[in-house]
This record gives structure tokens, C-alpha cells and sequence, in this order.
């Protein structure tokens, strides 16, 4: 019995030393995991620590961002424009006089339904006054319809994070090649970007439901 | 007077008379007469049918005889041509799949993108997928999941959508109870069922806690324009009475680096998939970066389905 009792105690240290070991062990996997992950992510973000105000180093900082930004281009489909819609400076001439007082459009584009914050924004927050063919970013800097995805993301950033990774939006193309992206818009209408409720396809039948014909 | 076997105390097979007894000798040879003309009155096809080992057994050159013999005879069964393949599994590769709760609106274009891409039976149905709505102040609590929801539109106010089909499962309960080994996981994750092997005994089915199985009680019939050619033998070709089936991720899709159906035709973009061994795949980002969940924690079926909250 004396003996057994020492086992015992022998036997149950052990076990949780061991318990307790192969915890310590798998959290050093997955912090390391970590780490490498954050490793490749500092590539992404140069610009990523806080630069002194008007300096020179700011100024290049800026720069490098955004011509990183210019370099990754992703291969999206063309915009979804309405019929004969683009391009605007058809109509929009660059020295046209424009009131800039956010209103309720009359004369053209009135058809349009705007619901995307309309409480606080208006048309021109996203679109260019002299440069109809373009957007503009809030820093002022002009960005294609083909490269809208920049001037969404400037609000909804942690879904264009997910959108270049492939986990954001409709995923087609290959999982070990070249992934087929589109535009925000092409799934999101840019002026009332709610989805509309979709019909669902039948439903399965029940056991209930089920009969038999004989042959 | 001769005595009876019985009065002899002689034993029910005959031993006293010094071997088998004429009983024996007449069941026998009818049994064998019986086998022989079986399979002699089969064509050649039943016959190589009746004989064929099991899939893992097979040497590459008998594999390509048997999916010759698959392709003719699919042929002759929906008058178009369809290719049958046997693409290996690729190294380094473990398939797994996510798929975003906060975006299902429970549309079920995934479970018919699904019955068109596998070749499922119509009539009886058979669908993989099974999209369960559920109140959202109960969260997931399959217990008061509705399969058989119908609505004008979806998503129903205050209602979330999750669809459930097999979860090639690592620790899979199916694989474990098969009693021929008709279902086993394949090196690229993927649980697979050898149609010509399985029994029809339904023990994966009792087995699965997560009813992703599937088994054709009727002859499965599917209209020959909807028949997809593109087949995979572990795959999507057509099924037999009295066979089990389920989800296999679209092998014959996956194995050649496309996407599965259902993931390529959600309009809401709620599906992932990828390679997990693969640091930059959608897949590992989710893992690492959204709240993951699994359905059936506590059974330790370990599953490659991943449901997360994208939103």
C-alpha cells in the first residue's frame, strides 16, 4: 500500500507535467506562427509607424504608399456603367461652372436613388468636379472607375483588406492560381448599396412527401 | 434393415459415412451450378464488375480499364460523351473551406449549383446540402433548425442561414464504422466513397453526426442534358441503387485547381476554399484572422468546414 501511494503521486505528477508541457509547446507553435505572419504583413505597410509632421521623411513616406498602392493593380473586370453613361466629360466639359451645394438633382441624373449615407454625403465627396472621369480620393489625389476599389476602401477598410486576400466578395477562378476578383461595384451599386432579398430556389422535400410508384 | 443416420448417431453432415454425404454433395453443386451460370450469363461487363478489387488495390493500367468501361457505359446510358478521371490527389495540399454566417441569405443556389455539378439523382432527390435557417436570438441551436423553410424572399427578418454538408471530417466516425472499407479519407483531406466497393449497409449514415450522407433507396434518375460530363470516379460519375454518396468537395474539380460549384455560384460571396497548407490561401487567412467555429466541437470529429463571422 505504501508503495502504491508513491506511485500513485509519481504517476499523477507526471501526467500533468506532461499536460502542462505539450500546452507550453503548442503555444510556442502558434505564437511563432504568429509572428511569421506578422513577418509578411509589415511588407504591406511601409507608411505604418507615425512620421514627424512637414518633414521631408513624412513627405517621401506618403509618396512610397502611395506608389505602392499604384503598383498593385488587381485585373478586375470594367465597370459596370449604364448605358452611354461614360464617359462623363462628354457631357461634363473641365471648365464648366459648378455649384458645389449638396442638393436633390433635377435636370439630369435625377432618377438616380442615392442611399449610401445620404444624410451626410453627396455626390461630389466621391466624384471629381473638373475631372468628371474620375474619382477622388479624400486626400484630394484622383483614382479610374477601373481602380474604384481604392475610394471604397478608404471608408470600408478592413473589407478591402479582405477583398485583396480573396476572403471578401464572390470567389471564382483557382485556389492554387490566379484568383478571378471584381470590382465592389460590380456586385455593390455604389449609390444604394443594400442587397435586395433574393428569392430562395425549393426547398428540399420532406420524408413525408416522398411517394413510392409501383413498377 | 439399414439404419438411418440418426439411429447411428452419425453427425448431421454425413461423417459416418466415411466422408460427405450426398446431401452435402447436392448442396454444393448447386450452389457452384448456380454461381457459375450467374456470372456466365453476364456480359463481360458484369463479369469485370463482379471480380473488381477495391479501389486502393487497383494497379494504375486496371484503373484505366475500368473507367473505360465506366465511360462506355455511361455513354450508351445518356448518349453523350463524358470523360471519367482519375486525378491523384496533389502533394502538399489539404483542402479546407470556411463559410461566412454573417453573409448566407439562404437563397440555395449553392444546392442546386451543387445536384448539376455531381450528377444527383432528380427523382428520388438527393441534394448534399442542406441549408438550415435558424431564429438569430437562438444562435446556433440545430435542435430548432428549419431545413424545409420557404419564403418569398430571404434573408427572413431576424433569421440566419446555415448550410450544412459533409465536413471531411480528419476524424471521421463514417470511415470508422465502414465494415468493407468502402469510404476513406484520401491524402488531400477529402472523405471519398468507392461506389463499386459500398454495400449499402448505412452504418456511415448512422455514424455521420452531421447527415451529410446520402443514400440512393431508388434507382437514381437524372434527365441526360443535365448529366455533367466532366466525371471523377471518386467523384461526381453517376451513382447505382443502394449506394451512399455525399459531398466531395467537387474533386473532380478541386484536383484540377478550379473551385467548387457551390462556391463559385454564391452571388453573396459567403463560401471559401483553399489549400490550409498554404500560408497565402484565403482559407489560413480566415483561420487566423476571423471567429472561427465547427459544428459538433465536443465529438472530436475534427471537420475541414469552417463557419466564421466575416462581418
Amino acid at each position: 500500500m505504501h508503495v502504491s501511494k508513491h506511485l500513485s503521486v509519481f504517476v499523477t505528477f507526471t501526467t500533468l507535467g506532461l499536460f502542462f508541457g505539450s500546452g507550453l509547446l503548442y503555444a510556442e507553435d502558434k505564437k511563432s506562427a504568429g509572428s511569421g505572419d506578422k513577418a509578411a504583413k509589415a511588407e504591406e505597410k511601409p507608411a505604418s509607424k507615425p512620421a514627424a509632421p512637414d518633414s521631408a521623411k513624412a513627405k517621401s513616406k506618403v509618396a512610397f504608399h502611395a506608389a505602392q498602392t499604384d503598383q498593385d493593380s488587381i485585373a478586375v473586370p470594367s465597370p459596370p456603367f449604364s448605358e452611354g453613361i461614360f464617359p462623363c466629360s462628354e457631357c461634363h466639359e473641365a471648365d464648366d461652372d459648378v455649384d458645389l451645394t449638396p442638393r436633390k438633382l433635377e435636370d439630369e441624373h435625377d432618377k438616380l436613388i442615392f442611399r449610401h449615407g445620404s444624410r451626410d454625403r453627396w455626390c461630389f465627396d466621391c466624384h471629381n468636379p473638373k475631372d468628371r472621369d474620375k474619382l477622388r480620393l479624400a486626400s484630394g489625389r484622383l483614382v479610374d472607375f477601373k481602380r474604384s476599389y481604392l475610394l471604397c476602401g478608404q471608408c470600408h477598410g478592413p473589407k478591402l483588406r479582405d477583398w485583396r486576400a480573396g476572403v471578401h466578395g464572390k470567389r471564382t477562378g483557382s485556389w492554387n492560381g490566379k484568383k478571378q476578383y471584381l470590382l465592389c461595384v460590380n456586385c455593390h451599386n455604389p449609390h444604394m448599396p443594400k442587397f435586395k432579398p433574393l428569392k430562395p430556389k425549393k426547398r428540399p422535400r420532406k420524408p413525408s412527401e416522398i411517394t413510392y410508384k409501383k413498377k | 434393415m439399414s439404419k438411418t443416420p440418426e439411429e447411428k448417431n452419425c453427425p448431421s453432415d454425413g461423417g459416418c459415412g466415411g466422408g460427405k454425404s450426398r446431401r452435402h454433395f447436392l448442396k454444393t453443386a448447386a450452389g457452384a451450378i448456380a454461381a457459375t451460370s450467374y456470372l456466365a450469363a453476364c456480359d463481360e461487363a458484369s463479369r469485370e464488375k463482379f471480380f473488381q478489387k477495391h479501389f486502393k488495390e487497383l494497379k494504375d493500367e486496371d484503373k484505366k480499364k475500368i473507367v473505360a468501361r465506366l465511360e462506355k457505359e455511361y455513354e450508351e446510358k445518356y448518349k453523350k460523351k463524358v470523360k471519367v478521371g482519375l486525378e491523384p490527389p496533389m502533394e502538399g495540399v489539404r483542402f479546407g473551406y470556411a463559410l461566412d454566417l454573417s453573409r448566407c441569405i439562404g437563397c440555395r443556389r449553392c444546392v442546386y449549383a451543387c445536384t448539376d455539378e455531381n450528377n444527383q439523382s432528380r427523382e428520388p432527390e438527393i441534394q448534399y446540402i442542406r441549408v438550415l435557417e435558424m431564429k438569430k436570438e437562438h444562435g446556433v441551436e440545430l435542435a430548432h433548425s428549419d431545413a424545409y423553410y420557404e419564403a418569398d424572399k430571404v434573408p427572413r427578418k431576424d433569421h440566419f442561414y446555415m448550410p450544412v454538408a459533409c465536413q471531411q471530417c480528419e476524424n471521421s466516425p463514417c470511415e470508422r464504422v465502414c465494415p468493407v472499407g468502402a469510404t476513406w479519407k484520401e491524402p488531400d483531406g477529402i472523405v471519398v466513397v468507392d461506389y463499386d466497393w459500398c454495400i449499402g449497409c448505412r452504418y456511415c449514415m448512422a455514424a455521420c453526426p452531421y447527415e451529410a450522407r446520402k443514400f440512393n433507396w431508388g434507382e437514381p434518375t437524372i434527365p441526360a442534358k443535365d448529366v455533367n460530363p466532366d466525371m471523377h470516379y471518386l467523384g461526381n460519375r453517376p451513382r447505382s441503387k443502394g449506394v451512399v454518396e455525399k459531398c466531395t468537395f467537387c474533386i473532380q474539380r478541386v484536383r484540377k485547381g478550379k473551385y467548387p460549384a457551390c462556391v463559385e455560384i454564391c452571388p453573396v460571396g459567403a463560401r471559401k476554399f483553399g489549400n490550409m497548407l498554404d500560408s497565402k490561401s484565403e482559407v489560413r487567412y480566415i483561420l487566423q484572422k476571423k471567429r472561427v467555429f465547427i459544428l459538433k466541437q465536443e465529438l472530436n470529429t475534427k471537420p475541414k468546414f469552417f463557419y466564421f463571422y466575416g462581418a
